[in-house]
């Protein structure tokens, strides 16, 4: 209580300081002459009584400092001029002000940045209530781990389980907008009911899908995102009810989705429209085996783990495949955390590379450190005057602290423009599908871990060299002349140096390895040559799902007519199926010849298939092994043939030559003749085909598709290769005009370059591979900062010996060496720490499989970033070096 | 220990309620010269620090002050004891005592032995 009152009057004594200052004076001048007439009565003189009571007193302006920092908050008042004075030394040598401030807004800019992204992308991934309930779903297979589920098994999934509070499947889709305006591609999924109200998601308008309308056979109805609901209607309420023509069929609008509803997981990314899975026009819908590329998601019941949940499913499943044993053997749920299905692929890359920046604003902390270290030392001088004129202990180390402290948070104010800059410019960067990317913002959270390092930085600091300043014994400073400076400072910034080299070179080494990764990767040939290559796709005419097989094919030729005779053009292929590089494949399942049928399917081989035209491997510049490939006489009279690649024919006829073999296609069985060997070709990527489970290939000849195969076509399209000369994007508009003349109806969407699609499948590769070697290049340029800055201390405190050295004829030769070899010893101890360092992080970098066709060792990558690293650093070195060589000794000698 | 000694705080303030209690109402000169007496003149203050002093105690609600007329006619500040003066005055020497009491069981047969 005492103490909070005696607190309050002093904090009223803050802004009452004229009149306590007044009234103590009269206090002290009424003492001083009751003292001076005592010591005269005593019989001193006048002038010595007077003296004497001042000494007593201990000096008036000792006194009246001490009755100052009782009658106030000494602590506020002296921050205050601490502050101000701080400005006032910072403006005095704004260069080195200006570096400390850039050094710490890059670090911090760099670090703040990336935990924005990781921020949203991993501690936050799921803007769903109760998040860790949610499990994506898959059906486990031959060759695949996490294929998709066929829509009876998922709707006996969906009534067998005891464990999931609700299951839903999706499937993304394009739809043909056809109506008022030229027909156009639209995004959407096919969804069934439970799929909102397992996320939680409330319409913005109207309703969500009620149970049972997703079932086949019901009334075709359609929900709208909030951007689609914008752009075509303008917002208004009055779209309930109205219909959109998808597909050449009509569907009523029962619903508008939340604008911030955004989710991609599995299969499913959110898109302009969702529609129940029912009215899915797929004739395999109701096909056991069918799998369709249906992907699940669920909600676990309160209390019930993903293990239980998934031996739940194993027991449904188990029963299945009894009750089912032709298309069910074999076939379990697979349940996987949402959270992991969301970001499980990024999360190894950017804990990765917060690693990296954090070792970037480390480096930068140090060097800021050593800033600090190398001022307050040559200001040593100045504290130990403003001690001797009664400054305490405390206040000067108060007064360094506040100077970092403003250094720091100038520096973390800097820091967070360039990071609202930077987390922009990284998601531009970024890989197309960094989940959650349209939720990543400067946060909060994000704020205050900003204040918290600048500040931390600040005053962790800011107190290394206050505690090694005030430890002098001043006097012994003052008579030195301030540079009585012991050899500890020099070793704190050596090593402090060692250890800004040593980070700057385990980044180098990671941004070397991933740089050494993506040279072998632009070496890896994927066995066609995607120069010039171009792929869309083209959705047929909805009048088109009604014609009769012979019309199809017709329809087709015409298609393969009119672009062939677009100028620049080379040649065209329709393909069904697989398509490299795009994510899109397809299987054939089959057994050989000397085989008998297997009773189950998952009990056939599986191969990729791509169906194609004859031109097909000419465009693609796929080598033909053995044998021919398909000609136009390939076609539906004629005997059913296929080539495989050389993968195909190894793996099931060995060293026999495959020509002539027949091979037995699941489906409506047929058996079809090998005619040619092709070479094998990369369909999943240039980084991970080794890794994927199925590499065997099989093409087959469209124009051989059965009739039952091409009404199969789900909504009437087809994806197209062309190769073309010149300008790919001029080609592409061309076609696209031949085509809508061709029939207004029909829509050319999704062109793309194969050299891009290719440079898509490496885009996470080489966005830490940018982001790498840019923080690696900062810890560089922070590091020769570093470098630059003590040797420039240490020829500036050493001026004087120089000038003696070069006096008993040193010449100026030695002195650079001398410079150099300092520089020099320090970058190479620096070098071996880092060395160590680095083989450990690398190994971080192998293991999280961010390398290819490199050993986590690579002596020649360590090798390189070594030199790199040292050169800079002697670089940084040379500056201070040259004054030290041009010092004049006699002018070093006489300043002293 | 013979030797005229600093005051550190808490004992000053100990010092300062007791003679204030005993002469009442007195200024800052005159309390520092009757403290230095009572002691025998084995203390000799810094002068400097007694006013930090009872502007702590005064802060502290246990003094109060106000100017007056010192005996030669000068201006002079008086303190005077509050009530809650008092209150810590006898607390604070009870606890002295009890203090010194201690010492003196663990100090005396060493020292005077």
């Amino acid at each position: 209580m005492r103490k909070l009152r005696a607190f309050a009057l002093r904090l009223r004594g803050l802004f009452r300081a004229n009149r306590s200052d007044s009234d103590f004076a009269a206090e002290l001048d009424s003492h001083v002459a009751m003292h001076t007439e005592d010591n005269i009565r005593s019989g001193l003189s006048r002038e010595e009584a007077h003296r004497q009571a001042l000494i007593r007193l201990g000096g008036a302006d000792q006194a009246r400092q001490a009755y100052r920092e009782r009658s106030r908050l000494p602590f506020l008042e002296t921050l205050g001029q601490d502050v101000t004075y701080a400005f006032r030394v910072l403006r005095k040598n704004p260069a080195f002000a200006l570096v400390v401030i850039l050094t710490l807004a890059l670090g911090i800019g760099a670090n703040t940045a990336l935990f924005s992204i990781v921020n949203s992308v991993l501690l936050n991934p799921l803007p769903f209530p109760r998040p860790a309930e949610l499990v994506s779903v898959h059906e486990s297979k031959a060759n695949f781990d996490q294929g998709s589920i066929s829509y009876p098994n998922f709707r006996d999934w969906q009534r067998d389980n005891e464990t999931l509070a609700a299951l839903a499947i999706s499937h993304q889709r394009r739809f043909t907008l056809t109506g008022a305006t030229d027909a156009e591609r639209v995004s959407g999924d096919y969804v069934s009911s439970d799929f909102f109200p397992i996320l939680g998601v409330k319409p913005a308008l109207g309703r969500l899908f009620l149970p049972g309308e997703d079932e086949i056979g019901r009334a075709p109805i359609v929900l709208i995102s909030a951007g689609f609901w914008a752009r075509k209607f303008g917002s208004s309420p009055a779209v309930l009810g109205k219909t959109l023509t998808l597909d050449g069929r009509n569907f009523a609008i029962v619903g508008v989705l939340p604008e911030d509803f955004d989710l991609s997981v599995g299969n499913f990314e959110a898109g302009d429209l969702y529609v129940p899975v029912g009215q899915w026009q797929q004739p395999a819908l109701n096909n056991r085996f069918a799998g369709l590329g249906l992907h699940g998601i669920a909600r676990l019941k309160p209390g019930v783990t993903l293990e239980q949940a998934q031996a739940d499913m194993n027991g449904v499943t188990d029963r299945l495949a009894v009750a089912y044993p032709q298309a069910d053997h074999g076939i379990r749920a697979k349940l996987v955390s949402m959270r992991h299905s969301v970001v499980g692929r990024v999360q190894p890359l950017l804990l990765v590379l917060l690693g990296s920046v954090g070792f970037v604003l480390l480096i930068a902390c140090v060097n800021v450190a050593n800033l600090l270290l190398a001022r307050s030392t040559a200001r040593t001088q100045e504290f130990a005057i403003r001690s001797a004129l009664g400054a305490g202990r405390m206040r000067i180390v108060r007064q360094l602290l506040t100077e970092s402290t403003i250094l720091a948070l100038a520096g973390g104010a800097l820091g967070l423009l360039l990071a609202s800059w930077g987390t922009h410019a990284v998601l531009k960067l970024a890989p197309m599908r960094l989940p959650r990317a349209s939720h990543i913002h400067l946060s909060l959270p994000v704020l205050c871990f900003t204040l918290v390092i600048s500040l931390a930085v600040g005053i962790l600091f800011g107190l290394l060299p206050a505690w090694k300043v005030s430890r002098p014994k001043l006097q012994d400073t003052l008579k030195e002349g301030g540079r009585g400076v012991s050899g500890t400072h020099h070793r704190t910034q050596d090593l402090l140096v060692v250890f800004e080299m040593a980070m700057a070179l385990v980044l180098l080494a990671g941004a070397g390895l991933m740089i050494r990764s993506m040279i072998a990767l632009s070496r890896v040939d994927p066995g066609f040559d995607p120069q010039g290559v171009t792929t869309f796709s083209l959705a047929a005419p909805p009048s088109m799902s009604t014609a009769t097989p012979g019309a199809v094919r017709a329809y087709y030729r015409e298609v393969d007519r009119r672009v062939n005779q677009v100028p620049g053009v080379e040649g065209i292929s329709l393909v069904t199926g697989s398509l490299p590089m795009t994510g899109n494949d397809d299987e054939s399942l089959f057994w050989l010849e000397n085989e008998p049928r297997p009773t189950n399917k998952n009990d056939m081989h599986w191969a990729l298939n791509y169906v194609v035209e004859p031109d097909y491997l000419k465009i693609m510049g796929i080598r033909l092994l053995r044998g021919r490939f398909f000609t136009t006489s390939d076609n539906q009279p004629a005997p059913a043939v296929a080539v495989v690649d050389e993968t195909f024919a190894h793996q099931y006829f060995g060293n026999k030559n495959p020509i002539g073999e027949r091979i037995n296609l699941d489906g409506p069985d047929k058996a079809v003749t090998v005619i040619g060997v092709a070479g094998h070709i990369m369909q999943w990527g240039l980084d991970n085909d080794a890794s994927s489970p199925l590499h065997a290939e099989i093409y087959l000849p469209f124009m051989q598709l059965t009739d039952d195969d091409l009404s199969f076509q789900d909504g009437l399209g087809t994806d197209v290769v062309i190769r073309s000369r010149g300008d790919s994007a001029s080609t592409m508009s061309d076609i696209q005009r031949a085509l809508r003349q061709m029939d207004q109806q029909q829509v050319v969407y999704s062109a793309e370059t194969m050299n891009n699609l290719i440079a898509d499948t490496l885009a996470a590769r080489r966005f830490s591979m940018v982001l790498l070697g840019l923080f690696a290049a900062l810890a560089l340029l922070l590091a020769s900062v570093g470098m630059y800055g003590v040797i420039s201390y240490l020829v500036s405190q050493r001026t004087q010996e120089i000038g003696i050295r070069m006096a008993l004829g040193a010449d100026r030769g030695h002195v650079l060496r001398w410079v150099l070899k300092t520089g020099g010893r320090l970058a190479l101890t620096g070098v071996a720490v880092g060395l160590a360092a680095a083989l450990a992080l690398t190994q971080v970098m192998a293991s999280s499989s961010m390398l290819y066709g490199v050993r986590a060792y690579d002596p020649w990558t360590l090798i390189g970033v070594t030199v790199l690293l040292v050169a800079v650093a002697l670089a940084a070195c040379y500056v201070p070096a040259r004054r030290a060589m041009h010092i004049d000794p006699m002018q070093a000698l006489r300043t002293e | 220990m013979g030797d005229k000694t600093d005051v550190w705080q808490g004992t000053l303030a100990l010092m300062v309620l007791r003679t204030l209690d005993s002469m009442g109402p007195q200024h800052g000169y005159g309390l520092a010269r009757r403290i230095e007496q009572t002691s025998g003149d084995l203390l000799q203050l810094n002068y400097g620090t007694l006013y930090p002093a009872l502007l702590k105690l005064e802060q502290e609600g246990f003094i109060r002050s106000s100017w007056g007329v010192s005996e030669n006619n000068r201006r002079a500040k008086f303190y005077e004891l509050t009530k809650a003066g008092h209150r810590q005055l006898k607390k604070a020497a009870a606890d002295w005592e009890q203090t010194t009491a201690i010492l003196a069981r663990f100090l005396t047969p060493a020292e005077e032995a």
